[in-house]
């Protein structure tokens, strides 16, 4: 048991852990972002909840950002470890053949969805510390209403923004299309429900990260 | 059929080697893969050159020596088959073919293209085995009752011929499909449940040993299998694999 994480099985059970993690945080994700469309009201009322429900701040989001690191350092020790098990490279290599370029090229996206998180997290999530726990203010409004909506709105207005989230979420939507059912296959689960499960990953993965977009152009061309 | 051929020539494991051309003429469609390597060692040969050097055997796809790298993929471009099963009809005339050995830190190249594959070998020693004793009281076949399904899913996995195409072909140069097979075999039938535990911890621990890289389920290794050994032997390994830590 104490030498599971040192061997490829646990590495690939471990990283396996945190990717159903971060896919259940992004379906939460999507599901609040998604009341923005909707109701106003609705939006700030959950985000205001999410911001400063304890259990959300002190718990689960400690577990996020342990999460996120954990599943990138892990990505990228695997991509090192992997790539010096080949020490020479093959002249013609044919990998269209055998297998997908999303599963070929998880490192890529993966890095590409890292960029898109630093610019997220110093878009969205730097600001929002800063207010609660550095400037002190956990109320929530700005000029007597809550801020979140407005904060929103605001940050899709540019559109190289909008134009960086949708690629980000492209890189997204490929980085799930392998990363669904390969998380899977490495706890262990493949059996009769394999195919429904593939097939239900791809709709999440299309689905999902389809929806960010669509929130991003709704409230750039709506605003 | 006229053809170009791109080989890998190594004089032994210590020398960088190279791609070298060879123009090969009057090739028959109907000849195997490693009969038309034949002819062009005889060329080769009556030239007094020095002849490419390539793992052979049975030539029946049964003992899985044959190993060579086709066009950027193991055993060639046809499914289920090993190299020498692969004829040269599934070429056409004019072509350039790409041969190279299995490329894995794991397989060192021994010369030209043939690799040494002793690390399956001796993960096969770590755990690949049952003690049974076979010397003269054998039991009988049915003395155990064991579920179709089960006896089949087994068979499927002893396939395996061990012959690395799945490590060669594994963006990684992962192990994973040989191991899995390999545990699998025994993990489904009742004798095999006496050593499961040891078995699938040993047998994985000398694959890591060994610098096989991580298994990222790209599938490259089931579609490249000559004996078409499936990925839910990967999924079966990896259960027993948990299993076996938190109770061990």
């Amino acid at each position: 048991m104490s030498g599971i994480l040192n061997s490829s099985i646990g590495r690939k059970f471990a990283m396996a852990l945190s990717a159903f993690f971060l896919m259940i945080f992004i379906l939460q994700h999507f599901a609040i972002n998604i009341l923005s469309v909707f109701s106003s009201e609705t939006f700030n009322e959950a985000s205001h909840f999410m911001g400063t429900f304890w259990a959300v701040q002190f718990i689960l989001q400690p577990v996020l950002i342990f999460g996120v690191i954990f599943h990138f350092v892990m990505g990228f020790v695997l991509e090192i470890r992997n790539n010096n098990a080949r020490k020479v490279s093959y002249a013609k290599n044919n990998g269209r053949a055998n297998s997908s370029w999303m599963s070929r090229n998880m490192i890529w996206s993966g890095g590409f969805i890292l960029v898109f998180l630093i610019i997220h997290f110093i878009d969205f999530w730097i600001p929002e510390i800063n207010t609660k726990y550095i400037v002190g203010d956990m109320s929530g409004m700005h000029n007597g209403e809550y801020r979140y909506f407005h904060e929103l709105q605001e940050k899709f207005i540019p559109i190289w923004r909008v134009a960086l989230y949708c690629v980000g979420f492209i890189f997204l939507a490929l980085h799930l299309l392998h990363g669904f059912g390969s998380a899977f296959q490495s706890v262990g689960a493949n059996n009769k429900y394999t195919r429904a499960l593939q097939g239900f990953g791809k709709v999440y993965a299309i689905g999902i990260p389809a929806g960010f977009i669509f929130i991003a152009l709704y409230h750039h061309f709506v605003h | 059929m006229n053809l170009t051929l791109k080989i890998w020539r190594q004089k032994n494991a210590n020398d960088k080697g190279k791609m070298v051309d060879y123009q090969i003429s009057d090739v028959s469609p109907d000849m195997s893969f490693l009969e038309m390597l034949d002819v062009l060692n005889t060329q080769l040969i009556e030239k007094g050159e020095e002849p490419v050097a390539f793992d052979h055997d049975c030539r029946e796809g049964i003992c899985g020596s044959c190993s060579l790298y086709i066009n950027g993929e193991a055993h060639g471009p046809d499914r289920l088959i090993t190299t020498c099963q692969l004829h040269m009809r599934k070429f056409k005339d004019g072509d350039t073919i790409y041969i190279e050995p299995w490329r894995a830190k794991a397989f060192p190249v021994i010369k030209d293209l043939i690799v040494d594959r002793g690390a399956f070998d001796r993960i096969q020693h770590a755990g690949g085995f049952i003690s049974v004793n076979t010397s003269g009281n054998t039991q009988d076949a049915n003395a155990i009752p064991i579920e179709k399904a089960s006896a089949d899913a087994a068979f499927d996995a002893a396939t395996c011929i061990g012959c690395g195409a799945c490590v060669a072909s594994c963006k990684n140069s992962s192990a994973m499909l040989f191991v899995s097979a390999k545990v699998s075999q025994f993990a489904l039938l009742p004798q095999g449940q006496v050593e499961a535990t040891d078995r699938v911890l040993n047998m994985v621990n000398q694959m890591d040993a060994e610098g096989f890289g991580n298994c990222t389920n790209t599938g490259a290794c089931e579609v490249e299998c000559p004996k078409g050994i499936s990925l839910e032997n990967i999924a079966r390994m990896n259960r027993e694999y948990l299993k076996a830590s938190f109770k061990g």
